[in-house]
C-alpha cells in the first residue's frame, strides 16, 4: 500500500536519488539509516563534481578567475545556509567540518571565558559529540556539568531542568531531536527558561535541520550547529550559527591562514566574522555542495517533509509496535521519525543483519548515545530512521523483515 | 546462499536459545574478560585448569548477538578436556576459520561442529563477534585479565 499524502512529490524526490535505484541482492534497497547519514541527491554530486571538475581554486585568495568562481560558490553556500536558518546576518554562519566540529569550537572558543564554579547544563540525552567536549572543558577549568534527567517515554523533564537553572548557569546546550529516542525536545521553551537566568543556549540541531523548518531568531537560540550529510550534503562539513556579538567577543580556536588581518612574528590581528573562525583552507567543494543541498531541501519544502514524515513516523510505528516481542524506547508524543526498538530475545546486532539480507538498512547500537542506554538498562537497540524519500511501502518491508527475524529466532 | 544459511545455522540459533555452561565459575583458576568496543558485547570467560595441565571445565557469562553467544557456548564445550596446547592450537584454527583462511591453518586442527562459522568471513563487521570469547580464553590462559577486540584483531 503506497499512500502518501496527496501531492506530496515521492516518485521525482526518489529519481533524484541516485543511490535508491540499487538493488541489495535481490531485494531493492530499503533505506532507513537517515538519522548516520542521509542519501545524497543527484544535484548535490554534481555540483561537488563540477567544483572539482572547473572551478578548484583556493578561496579568499586568488585574484585569479577560477579562484573568483570558487569564492563566489563558497559565500554563495553562506547566503543559502543563512536563509536556510533565518540568520539575521551572514556573517553569523561559521563553516564547519560538522556538528561534533561546531560543538568543540563552541566548547574552546565560549568555554575560554568559563571559570570553576560556572555550570553547563546537558542531558543525558545527548550525543557523544556533545558531552565529551564539555566534559574536556570541564577538567580544563573546573567548571560544573549538570544532566537533565530523560522521563520514561523518552522526554527530557523539564521540572528538573528548572530546578537546575540558576546564578552559575552559564551555557545550555542540548539536542533538538533525539538520535537515538527521536524525541523532539521543547527547544523554544528551554531557551526562554536559561535567557531568563541569563545563561546562552547551544542548540544541537544535526537531526533537526533534515526534517523540519528552523529559524534561529524566532528560537532565539545563541549557537546552533548541524552537519551537512545529515541533510543530504556532503560529509565533512557543517554550519556552526552563532549571534553575532557572542561570535565577535570570543576568541579564535584554530589560528592558521585565513582567519588573520596582518601577522608579525610577535602577534597577530585577527579576522573579522566569520573568518576569524575559519582558519586554514576549508572544505570548499563540501560548503559549496551542502548549498546545493540547501537548495534541494528548500525546493521540496521542509513543511511538507516534516509532514511526510509524521506520517511514515505513525505508520511504522503502528506497524512495529502490532508485533509480538517488539519494544519501542522512545514514545514521547513530540517524535520524529526516528524508531528505536528491541525485539525481545533478539540481540539488535542480529536484528540489523538479517534486515540487511532483505535489503532494510537501519543502524544496531547504541548510536552514539551509551547514557541512553544506560538511562534504559539496555545495551543497544535497532533503529529505523525515515527521511523525505522513505514510502509506507518501505515501512511494511521494515515490519516483514522484523517479523522474519522473529520467526527465525522463535 | 541466505544470511540463515550462511551465518545464522541451525545450530547457532539452537545454542543462542539454549547456552549451554553460560555461569561463573566458583574454582576457575584462570578468567579474562572480552570486550567489544564497537557493539558493546561482552562475556568473562573462567576455565578451570587442573594441575595436569587439562582444562576441566570452561565457562562464560555476559552478552552480546547470537554469533557471539552461540561462539562462546560452543567453545565451552569444544574446550572441556584438551590440554592448554590443544586449546592454543584450536584458537588458531578457529580465528583462521572466521577469518576465511582455514586452508591457510597449520596443522590442520580438528574443528569438528565449530565448522558452522565457516561463513562468518563473508560479513567483516561479524569476525569479531565470533572471535570475541575465544580472544577472551586465550587472554585468560595467557594470564592478563582482560581483552578488546580492538587490540586484538
Ligand atoms: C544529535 C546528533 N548530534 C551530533 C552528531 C554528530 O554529528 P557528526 O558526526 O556529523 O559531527 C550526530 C550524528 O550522529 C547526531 O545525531
Amino acid at each position: 500500500m503506497r499512500t502518501e499524502a496527496t501531492g506530496y512529490p515521492i516518485e521525482r524526490i526518489r529519481a533524484d536519488f541516485p543511490a535508491l535505484q540499487q538493488r541489495i541482492g535481490a531485494y531493492p534497497l530499503v533505506y532507513l539509516d537517515n538519522a548516520a547519514t542521509s542519501l545524497k541527491p543527484q544535484s548535490v554530486v554534481d555540483t561537488v563534481c563540477r567544483h572539482y571538475r572547473e572551478e578548484s581554486a583556493n578561496i579568499h585568495r586568488g585574484v585569479h578567475h577560477l579562484s573568483q568562481k570558487a569564492t563566489e560558490a563558497f559565500e554563495g553556500a553562506r547566503d543559502k545556509a543563512q536563509a536556510f536558518l533565518n540568520a539575521a546576518r551572514r556573517e553569523e554562519i561559521i563553516f564547519t567540518s560538522g556538528t561534533t566540529g561546531g560543538l568543540n569550537l563552541v566548547a574552546h572558543a565560549f568555554g575560554a571565558g568559563l571559570k570553576a564554579g560556572d555550570e553547563i547544563i546537558l542531558s543525558t540525552m545527548e550525543h557523544h559529540s556533545n558531552l565529551v567536549p564539555w566534559q574536556m572543558l570541564r577538567d580544563r577549568t573546573g567548571c560544573v556539568l549538570r544532566f537533565i534527567p530523560i522521563t520514561d517515554d523518552g522526554q527530557l523533564d523539564l521540572a528538573a531542568y528548572d530546578a537546575m537553572l540558576g546564578p552559575r548557569t552559564r551555557l545550555v546546550s542540548v539536542v533538538y531531536v533525539s538520535n537515538s529516542l527521536g524525541t523532539v525536545n521543547p527547544v523554544a521553551r528551554i531557551i526562554r527558561a536559561a535567557h531568563a537566568h541569563g545563561a546562552r543556549v547551544l542548540v544541537d540541531a544535526a537531526q533537526a535541520v533534515p526534517c523540519r523548518p528552523v529559524d534561529v531568531q524566532a528560537l532565539d537560540c545563541d549557537f546552533l550547529v548541524f552537519s551537512g550529510h545529515k541533510v543530504f550534503g556532503p560529509t565533512g562539513v557543517g554550519v556552526l550559527y552563532g549571534k553575532y556579538d557572542l561570535l565577535d567577543a570570543m576568541p579564535p580556536f584554530l589560528g592558521g591562514g585565513d582567519m588573520i588581518l596582518s601577522v608579525t612574528l610577535e602577534r597577530t590581528v585577527f579576522n573579522a566574522l566569520p573568518n576569524k573562525f575559519e582558519a586554514g583552507t576549508p572544505h570548499i567543494a563540501g560548503v559549496i555542495g551542502l548549498g546545493a543541498a540547501l537548495d534541494y531541501v528548500r525546493g521540496i519544502g521542509l513543511d511538507r517533509v516534516a509532514a511526510h514524515e509524521e506520517g511514515l513516523r505513525a505508520y511504522a510505528t503502528a506497524l512495529l509496535a502490532a508485533i509480538p516481542g517488539v519494544r519501542l524506547y522512545g514514545t514521547a508524543p513530540e517524535k520524529s521519525a526516528i524508531i528505536s526498538f528491541v525485539l525481545e530475545g533478539v540481540h539488535p546486532h542480529d536484528i540489523g543483519q538479517i534486515l540487511d539480507s532483505r535489503g532494510v538498512a537501519v543502524r544496531a547500537g547504541h548510536h552514539c548515545t551509551q547514557p541512553v542506554m544506560q538511562r534504559f538498562g539496555i545495551p543497544a537497540t535497532a533503529r529505523a530512521s525515515f527521511s523525505m524519500y522513505n514510502t509506507r511501502a518501505e515501512a511494511e518491508q521494515l515490519a516483514e523483515a522484523v517479523r522474519a527475524v522473529k520467526e527465525m529466532f522463535a | 546462499m541466505t544470511v540463515s544459511d550462511e551465518l545464522y545455522q541451525q545450530v547457532i540459533l539452537d545454542h543462542n536459545r539454549s547456552p549451554r555452561n553460560m555461569r561463573a565459575l566458583a574454582n576457575a583458576t584462570h578468567q579474562a574478560q572480552g570486550i567489544n568496543p564497537l557493539c558493546g558485547d561482552e562475556y568473562t570467560v573462567y576455565l578451570a585448569v587442573d594441575a595436569g595441565g587439562i582444562i576441566r571445565e570452561v565457562t562464560y557469562e555476559g552478552h552480546g548477538c547470537a554469533i557471539s553467544k552461540a561462539s562462546a557456548s560452543m567453545m565451552s564445550q569444544a574446550l572441556a578436556g584438551k590440554t592448554i596446547a590443544e586449546a592454543h592450537g584450536l584458537f588458531d584454527a578457529f580465528h583462521a576459520l572466521v577469518l576465511g583462511k582455514a586452508e591457510a591453518a597449520t596443522p590442520p586442527c580438528e574443528l569438528g561442529k565449530l565448522k558452522v562459522f565457516s561463513g562468518v568471513w563473508r560479513y567483516p563487521a561479524r569476525v569479531k563477534c565470533a572471535a570475541l570469547s575465544w580472544h577472551a580464553m586465550k587472554s585468560a590462559l595467557d594470564g592478563q585479565g582482560k581483552t578488546s577486540t580492538e587490540d586484538a584483531l
